[in-house]
């Protein structure tokens, strides 16, 4: 556990199929989950990857640090594990299934997840952190940030390339900013949030499948990490958003500046 | 303006409880307004503010009480906090001057702002929901334990958030119970701030002089002559169907030239290089609401949809009749694109 190497943590969370068109419940209280499509977060998807990656990298020298651990982490209900079987399946060493009942309302708000992985971080010795930039759900952003606070670690969000300088664990992260990208250098330990370009995550073989079902695959609870399930957000309601009806179509580039003229655009 | 109305807020109900207590029982809606106090946190680059700092400000101002604008980097005090000064309905401008805030790192800037909001003890926090608020706000809100609200559309009450969630497919609306409420907002959704005309004083903010833990090494923007994406009057937009970036720059930019638009593009154009990332529209590129939104060679597919349904108008060419852009677009025109884009072009241009 105490290596020079890289000891990495990469919370998943199992959302709603990102093709998968949400609809708002009766209740409005949140959207349909019951028989829809879940999948891993996709932005959740990079992080695992690119933790594979810094494994494969430093196992044949092209990177000068090497990986100990790969430790995937998920907070939800049963169905979580499923997540975690598949983050394993990919090529994460171990999991902690950390169990919180299912709610319409997207579960543990971000502040509280931040403070469980404070927890896990340090119970596991973990030296870097890989999170998705958002979950497609709750779409909020913040988790990573929130963690690298609470830590009082050096953070890179939105990352599109993460390159490790030294065994010392200096690192330059390349990351997206309005207009373009930014450098950044850091040194170990360190947060680090992924975006859309940092690579292409594989797919699970049946092989690793079967193997990921042999993995190691823990039961925590929050209490575990001293956190309690407490909301700082009320939901006064989810609604549908106002819907917008198409215009129709016209047949030709004439028609189309008429309308664009009518409708007061030109 | 938004009257704060009769939550159930600890600090309020506490604060208000202290003022009944030193005031005449006739304590007025407006009287309590004044125990709200907002912080709009401001983003410079190279000593000029940044459009989010507007939008930052159009929120607090929404808000209804008292506002501070807060603003640090290198050589601030004579360049973006003169700026902020000018912006009207500020109160003061709080300005941090040091060149280890020019590139808003947040590891030494998250706990200048801590400082300077427990200091000025703001009851609210805004930034915009760029990259800079995106990184920065929530380290904050977690340095003060507090859980942030993001990307907010609306403002119902001062403790009362509006706010899409699941790529815009649902509006959520979100009463914060925390004594501070920290927010970002979105920029389309927040506009219309005066930015000459005020006279606010510039103020030196508290320097806690936390270290830096990043280092900044370089950045590459885009450089552009054209309308920033994100506030555009018009934006033309392009997609897979573009097939190259050759295709895409032969096609897409004499349109945008045409009407003096920003170029936008769909995930499946950045990721296939027709465009840079940075021109990304959609759940986790940039948000736009121009007047016009003007597509080719996109489908629609509900993460784009989600970056400019709240476009004024929206129109798209696609060969596909199918295509769900069409139940979006106020117009539409099934065709080839490499036909019709260039003469919608050339007739614009003879207009």
């Amino acid at each position: 556990k105490t290596g020079r190497g890289l000891r990495i943590l990469v919370p998943v969370k199992r959302v709603i199929d990102y093709a998968v068109k949400p609809r708002v419940n009766k209740a409005n209280t949140g959207v349909e989950t019951a028989g829809v499509k879940h999948s891993l977060n996709p932005f959740d998807e990079l992080s695992v990857e690119e933790a594979i990656r810094l494994r494969e990298r430093g196992a044949k020298n092209q990177s000068p640090i090497k990986v100990e651990n790969i430790l995937a982490l998920s907070a939800g209900g049963a169905k979580c594990a499923d997540t975690l079987r598949t983050a394993m399946a990919m090529g994460a060493d171990r999991a902690f299934h950390v169990d919180v009942a299912d709610s319409p309302d997207g579960g543990p708000e971000p502040l509280t997840i931040a403070k469980m992985l404070q927890g896990v971080v340090k119970s596991e010795n973990i030296n870097l952190v890989l999170l998705g930039k958002q979950a497609i759900d709750g779409d909020q952003g913040q988790t990573g940030q929130m963690l690298a606070g609470l830590l009082g670690w050096p953070q890179a969000t939105q990352a599109s390339k993460v390159e490790f300088k030294d065994a010392e664990g200096s690192v330059e992260v390349t990351h997206e900013v309005d207009g373009g990208v930014e450098t950044l250098r850091a040194k170990l330990p360190l947060v680090i949030t992924t975006d859309l370009r940092l690579n292409e995550p594989r797919y699970a073989t049946l092989p690793n499948i079967m193997k990921a079902k042999k993995k190691p695959l823990e039961k925590k609870t929050l209490a575990d990490f001293g956190v309690e399930d407490k909301k700082r957000l009320k939901t006064l309601k989810v609604t549908e958003p106002p819907a917008r009806q198409g215009g129709g179509k016209v047949e030709d580039v004439d028609g189309l500046i008429g309308k664009l003229k009518e409708l007061g655009a030109l | 303006m938004l009257l704060p109305q009769a939550r159930t807020s600890a600090l309020r109900a506490l604060r208000a409880q202290q003022f009944l207590a030193r005031t005449a029982p006739a304590a007025s809606a407006s009287a309590l307004a004044r125990l709200l106090s907002t912080l709009a946190v401001l983003e410079q680059r190279d000593g000029k503010l940044q459009n989010s700092s507007l939008s930052a400000i159009a929120a607090a101002q929404k808000l209804g009480g008292p506002v501070t604008a807060f603003v640090a980097g290198a050589g601030v005090k004579a360049s973006s906090a003169v700026e902020a000064a000018k912006i009207q309905g500020l109160e003061k401008v709080v300005a941090v001057e040091s060149e280890a805030y020019e590139k808003g790192l947040p590891e030494n800037y998250a706990p200048l702002l801590v400082e300077n909001i427990q200091k000025g003890e703001y009851t609210h926090v805004v930034a915009g929901h760029s990259a800079f608020g995106k990184s920065l706000l929530p380290r904050v809100a977690a340095l003060l334990d507090v859980q942030q609200v993001s990307d907010v559309t609306g403002i119902e009450s001062e403790d009362t958030f509006v706010r899409p969630i699941y790529a815009g497919n649902a509006i959520l609306t979100v009463q914060s119970t925390d004594p501070i409420k920290v927010f970002t907002v979105r920029g389309t959704s927040f506009q219309g701030v005066e930015t000459e005309g005020g006279s606010a004083t510039i103020v030196d903010g508290a320097d806690p002089n936390a270290p830096a833990q990043t280092e900044w090494v370089s950045e590459e923007l885009a450089k552009s002559e054209r309308p920033d994406l994100g506030t555009a009057e018009r934006v033309v937009s392009g997609g897979r169907g573009l097939k190259s970036k050759e295709e895409f720059d032969r096609v897409i930019v004499p349109l945008a030239d045409a009407l003096g638009a920003a170029i936008g593009a769909s995930r499946a154009a950045v990721d296939s290089g027709f465009a840079d990332n940075s021109l990304q529209v959609g759940q986790t590129g940039k948000n736009v609401a121009p007047q016009l939104y003007l597509c080719a060679g996109i489908s629609g597919a509900i993460q784009h949809l989600a970056g400019m349904k709240d476009s004024k108008v929206i129109a798209a060419i696609n060969k596909d009749p199918d295509a769900p852009i069409f139940q979006v677009a106020d117009v539409g025109l099934v065709g080839d694109l490499f036909e019709k884009v260039p003469e919608l072009t050339e007739k614009l241009k003879s207009q």
